[in-house]
């Protein structure tokens, strides 16, 4: 199938015009996928609300850890900085005592790789909805 | 699940997913993008780890 010309863009950019971005990109940042949904990209905006949240789960499943801000470790301010990009899931599972991570567990280091890259994946998200609702894509 | 491959394999399947998703528009290019992404990924861990496996460390 031929992709996607360049009217079809400009028809999409005119319409989704009147959206701030910058409010895109929050509501893209808190619940992932919603602001593809918002910019009209249903099939998009689900996969992401459905995959994103579903690899932080497991991530937290497999024993990983929120892990905290702590400027004296730099790696561990970082994986704060990536697990902070998935939004309001990272708030919840806080609230509700998840994300403790047993350092112990045979599969912590798992849970981490899949907490810190839901998040990272949310980033590049919330990037991708940034340039759509600024009519780029 | 504690197996190593297959926690790979869950995290490919992820990885793809959402970079297909991104990176193409049409869903049978998403389809075919990420198929080769998660091939691509089991392709190079099983690789990788073969050429690992040596090392005494």
């Amino acid at each position: 199938m031929k992709p996607h010309s360049g009217p079809i863009r400009t028809a999409t950019a005119d319409r989704i015009q009147p959206v701030n971005a910058f409010l895109v990109c929050a509501a893209a940042w808190a619940v992932p996928g919603v602001g593809h949904l918002w910019l009209g990209r249903r099939q998009k905006g689900i996969v992401f609300l459905i995959a994103v949240p579903l690899m932080f789960v497991v991530g937290l499943w497999l024993e990983g850890r929120l892990f905290p801000f702590q400027i004296s470790e730099p790696l561990v301010a970082l994986a704060f900085i990536a697990d902070l990009g998935i939004g309001l899931p990272y708030f919840i599972a806080k609230s509700i005592g998840a994300g403790a991570g047993r350092v112990v567990a045979i599969t912590y280091e798992y849970g981490n790789a899949f907490v810190i890259v839901a998040g990272l994946l949310n980033m590049l998200v919330v990037l991708d909805a940034f340039d759509i609702a600024k009519g780029r894509k | 699940m504690t197996s190593h491959l297959g926690l790979m394999v869950v995290f490919a399947l992820f990885v793809s997913t959402v970079f297909a998703t991104l990176m193409r528009d049409e869903p049978t290019q998403q389809l075919a993008f990420g198929a080769r992404l998660f091939g691509g990924f089991i392709g190079a861990g099983i690789v990788i780890g073969w050429l690992l496996y040596p090392l005494p460390f």
